[in-house]
């Protein structure tokens, strides 16, 4: 500063970090009971490269517990609204259900499990913010709060003080407002770095992305497996146009098969559930986080602390989890699990390998839905539909970002996920940005009543417990 | 494969029953050895063999500066928790970063153990909770591990003689890196534990032996051939008493022909010595249990050294399920040789087998060989040499500067400079004698300025040691013993120890012993010559062992025949 010269390119800007990642001396919670109150004595790698570049973190975004989840709902600090539910775009459209249903039962889930940071970046209180994504927990709140979500490839970002929920497909993810600014970030978080052996050692050039004009050397893979149950018209009906787009600028654009996508789900379901099962066997009450009062004998205490620090949700997954990696099934469930995993792999070299560039598919099933609609299904059934799109992407290790396409009838976003080569992200963010221009998404439009509401609301749409930077 | 080793060989101690207070009232019981290649029976009427089977699981701490995924340092005895990163406590979010040198340390094992090392090895994680594992599992090498498929081959003595050694081979199944938990400390008193985090996550190699072995003497002779070993390589310090090896022995009985029994795995040895008592102790209980129609259970036993028998650990009661998972926080371990080796790599980045191969020292087998060549010693005195701490060096720098033959020189090194160290508990490099002093005084007496028997050639070693005690040169060695400083010439000249070089004044001596023993010299003279010897010995005493036996002698036969 005294030099007058800037720290790096995030300079100044305001972000935000899920709460997730470790931040030395701010709360880290995952939206626990188990880690309500925890101070992580160090910053994650990528909070480190945010600081170090001069970005001032503006405080910790709400989740789903430990990222379980697919909108923001399921954790300790309660759920996540979507900015989207105040803007004049869907309150104009909504039609009241009954006059007896309180004015703000309509608004609609972020999406998850970084709906706090997809939010975040929604609502302008920052220009970028960090989310993970593991099944498609970036993507998936992106789409909805009608934002950039990037999942970088695996192992391109170190995930060194990311809490883990599933080790072989957790990604950091980058939520800003536009293209540029997600490649912006991507350059300063990327990198080998040496306390996660999983980073690649290959150095990573920081790019500007160019203004593609011309896409006529193109090939758009449109995977026919995307055209999931459940898929709304209205988003088949975007995803379609979307096509049309790049065929009528001259691209490529193929009908392709990804054949095991449909067994992604299941498969990740096994895996998942056996990573959390392990991950989350460390909170145990002696070294960090939660401890019951329970103090008969050290078993009975970690009973205790484990029933009263994990919600159902947690504690069903660890369940499943280990059940899967007892010895009599884990070649039936977990050696399976990854067999079929390298197959959804193979899948997408094959389909890069016949010539596709990208593919462009749908991020969500539909848009938004109110949260009252939300809560009827389980976690498990929810996440079971809800990352039904972005999920594969993880499985691959693949790079994929969510673009803002368009609004759906009530006036809630709509995005398209482009899925792109491993470690191909200049590539995929070029295509992407030349999309985005295209497309011109509108800006979110609050009334100026309801903008106050959402910044000040008490259930805390974005969880601030940072300090500024000084 | 030593053939001799299967042959036949049966182990001393499992027929006289296991040592200690547990074994008094124990019948004595044949137990044949389940040599490969076919055990055979005792032959000891009534009763039906035995055979024991023994298989070890032995843990090494990997000497290195840091642990095995952390950065925190290794050290024995620190404060409580002071050497505990982020990673060690099972912070959430951090993650293993493998320490190359523990990788190196293992394929360096894994070499001198006649291994196949696995150029792609992977991680695992083995889950239980447990306090002092503080992130409720171990990252260890369960499905595909560094080195596999070796051997090691170790001697022992058979019927406790030195001059009769056998040797036998134990192979190894595989060595896995993996890491070390923290310790538990229960307090009882106030029901509560506490945890020690400083040994959490420092390297281990786990050197899984074949059950190939059976008899305690065996287990303890692999497991001091192993430490040798890894002692060697410095791979790890291997000392027993702290932790550094740990020995765990799976032990069952069976009759030889069918198939093995129920096994027990007994843990909690804490030395050689305890191992070979642990083994037998167990082998015995189980025969005993067998033989009264009782069965064996298949459980894990503590030994307990002021017992000397195994009692069964409760805390490990009830069948655990570890669900194994890989570690998805590392890559595979690669690991090239000359060939496989890319180009362009940073030497820093990779682990080159081929490059560690030739940088392998002198294993104790090739030493022991050498030392036979080289110094023409015993091949029983040269595993005496270099199975006891650093006194093969001692031995080498005593040689280098004397101008004794090392054949002599080994007398002095195994016989009196071992047993006070014995005596003392003291290691070669812990003598308070230097190699330095030892050569100055066995100098003294190559040069004749001190008596020593053992200038005599051919003399036994019973003789050899009554000499000893005799001579002057012992006196000075005592004296050196106390390590005031002094040189051996020094101690010479104060002590008067120097050789009386006045023949008259030896003559006078000899006289005045031959004038007091009548007796002895009525005997001489009726033709029992080896009387002399008790007048040599008198003249020795007169003299504070002044004397040059050899001129005694020679004064004394002039006088009687005179």
């Amino acid at each position: 500063y005294r030099r007058g010269q800037p720290l790096g390119e995030l300079d100044g800007i305001p972000i935000a970090v899920k709460d997730n990642f470790n931040t030395a001396g701010i709360e880290t919670t995952c939206a626990s009971n188990m880690l309500k109150g925890y101070i992580s004595p160090y910053n994650a790698t990528v909070v480190q490269k945010l600081l170090d570049g001069g970005a001032v973190l503006l405080g910790k975004t709400n989740l789903d517990e430990f990222a379980m989840g697919s909108g923001s709902t399921d954790g300790v600090f309660g759920p996540v609204r979507n900015p989207w539910s105040y803007s004049r775009q869907y309150k104009e459209k909504i039609v009241p259900r009954s006059d007896s249903e309180p004015e703000n039962s309509n608004w609609v889930i972020t999406g998850g499990s970084s709906g706090g940071s997809a939010a975040a970046v929604s609502a302008f209180t920052c220009f970028a913010a960090l989310g993970s994504d593991t099944g498609g927990s970036t993507r998936n709140p992106a789409a909805h709060c009608g934002v950039v979500g990037l999942k970088p490839t695996y192992g391109l970002i170190s995930r060194h003080g990311l809490i883990p929920l599933v080790n072989s497909m957790d990604v950091p993810g980058i939520l800003t407002r536009c293209v540029d600014d997600a490649a912006v970030v991507l350059g300063s978080l990327a990198g080998h770095d040496p306390k996660d052996s999983t980073t690649v050692q290959d150095i990573f050039q920081p790019f500007a992305l160019p203004s593609l004009t011309d896409v006529s050397k193109l090939s758009i893979g449109i995977p026919k497996e995307y055209h999931a149950p459940g898929l709304s018209s209205e988003i088949l009906a975007v995803w379609s146009k979307a096509a049309d787009l790049f065929k009528n600028a001259g691209a490529k654009v193929v009908e392709v098969s990804l054949p095991h996508t449909h067994y992604s789900i299941v498969c990740y379901h096994v895996l998942c559930t056996a990573e959390v099962a392990s991950n989350m066997a460390r909170f145990d009450g002696l070294e960090y986080g939660h401890r019951s009062d329970m103090n008969k004998s050290t078993e009975s205490m970690y009973a205790a602390t484990r029933r009263e620090g994990f919600s159902d949700v947690v504690r069903g997954r660890i369940l499943s989890g280990n059940y899967f990696l007892l010895k009599q099934n884990y070649e039936d469930y977990f050696v399976k699990a990854q067999k079929v995993r390298r197959l959804i792999a193979n899948d997408f070299v094959k389909v890069f390998g016949s010539g596709v560039d990208i593919l462009l598919t749908p991020t969500t099933l539909s848009d938004a839905v109110p949260y009252v609609e939300f809560i009827k299904e389980d976690n498990r059934t929810r996440s079971t539909q809800d990352d039904i799109l972005t999920q594969a992407a993880n499985m691959a290790g693949l790079p994929a970002v969510n673009v803002p396409t368009a609004l759906s009838g009530r006036g809630l976003p709509i995005g398209l996920q482009f899925i792109g080569r491993s470690f191909q992200e200049k590539q995929l963010l070029t295509v992407a940005k030349w999309f985005e221009k295209q497309v011109q998404f509108p800006m979110i439009h609050y009334l100026s009543y309801i903008c106050e509401a959402a910044f000040f609301h008490p259930q805390r749409a974005c969880k601030v417990s940072g300090s500024l930077k000084n | 494969m030593a053939a001799r080793g299967c042959g036949g060989v049966w182990c001393r101690v499992l027929q006289r029953g296991p040592g200690g207070s547990c074994s008094a009232s124990r019948p004595r019981r044949a137990v044949a050895c389940n040599a490969r290649g076919g055990a055979v029976p005792l032959g000891q009427s009534g009763l039906a063999p035995w055979a024991a089977v023994v298989g070890l699981e032995i843990h090494a701490q990997i000497t290195s500066n840091s642990k095995l995924f952390s950065g925190s340092q290794v050290q024995f005895a620190a404060p409580p928790n002071s050497l505990v990163s982020f990673f060690d406590a099972s912070l959430p979010g951090t993650l293993p970063v493998l320490n190359r040198r523990c990788v190196e340390a293992t394929v360096m094992t894994g070499l001198a153990l006649n291994c196949t090392i696995n150029k792609k090895s992977l991680f695992d994680r083995k889950h239980y909770f447990y306090a002092d594992l503080p992130a409720g599992y171990q990252i260890t090498q369960q499905r595909v591990p560094i080195a596999v498929n070796g051997s090691l081959s170790y001697s022992l003595c058979k019927d406790n003689k030195m001059s009769q050694m056998v040797t036998k081979t134990v192979r190894i199944k595989q060595i896995q890196l993996e890491q070390d938990s923290g310790k538990s400390l229960h307090d009882d008193a106030r029901s509560q534990t506490l945890i020690d985090l400083n040994r959490a996550g420092v390297g281990l190699m786990e050197v899984v032996m074949e059950p190939d072995m059976c008899c305690g003497e065996e287990a303890a002779a692999a497991v001091r051939e192993l430490q040798l070993i890894l002692q060697t390589l410095g791979s790890s310090q291997a000392i027993m008493a702290e932790g550094q090896l740990r020995v765990d022995a799976n032990i069952s009985v069976h009759h030889p022909g069918e198939p093995y029994g129920v096994r027990t795995e007994v843990k909690n040895i804490n030395s050689i010595r305890f191992l070979a008592k642990a083994v037998d102790y167990e082998i015995q209980r189980q025969i005993k249990e067998l033989e009264n129609g009782g069965t064996v259970l298949n459980e894990t036993r503590a030994f307990d050294s002021k017992l000397g028998c195994t009692v069964p650990m409760r805390d490990k009661e009830g069948k655990q399920d570890y669900r194994f998972m890989p570690e998805p926080n590392l890559p595979p371990l690669i690991l090239y040789d000359a060939k496989s080796l890319p180009a362009n790599v940073n030497h820093q980045q990779v682990v080159n087998i081929d490059w560690i191969h030739e940088r392998l020292p002198d294993l104790p087998s090739v030493k022991r060989a050498k030392l036979v060549e080289l110094y023409g010693i015993l091949p029983e005195h040269s595993f005496t040499l270099v199975n006891e701490d650093g006194l093969m060096d001692f031995f080498e720098d005593v040689v280098k500067q004397t101008q004794m033959k090392p054949k002599k020189v080994i007398g002095w090194i195994l016989s009196d400079l071992l047993s006070h160290l014995k005596q003392h508990s003291l290691t070669a490099k812990e003598s308070p004698i230097s190699s330095f002093l030892l050569a100055d005084l066995l100098n003294l007496l190559e040069n004749g300025d001190i008596s020593s028997s053992a200038a005599k050639q051919g003399i036994t070693a019973i003789h050899l040691k009554f000499s000893m005690w005799d001579s002057s040169s012992f006196q000075v060695f005592e004296e050196l013993w106390k390590g005031e400083g002094k040189t051996p010439l020094e101690i010479v000249k104060e002590k008067q120890l120097e050789l009386i070089q006045d023949q008259e004044e030896l003559e006078q001596i000899c006289q005045a012993v031959i004038d007091e023993r009548e007796k002895e010299v009525m005997a001489i003279k009726g033709g029992n010559e080896k009387v002399i010897n008790k007048l040599i010995g008198l003249v020795r005493k007169a003299t504070r062992g002044r004397a040059n036996p050899l001129l005694v002698k020679q004064i004394l036969e002039k006088k009687l025949s005179e």
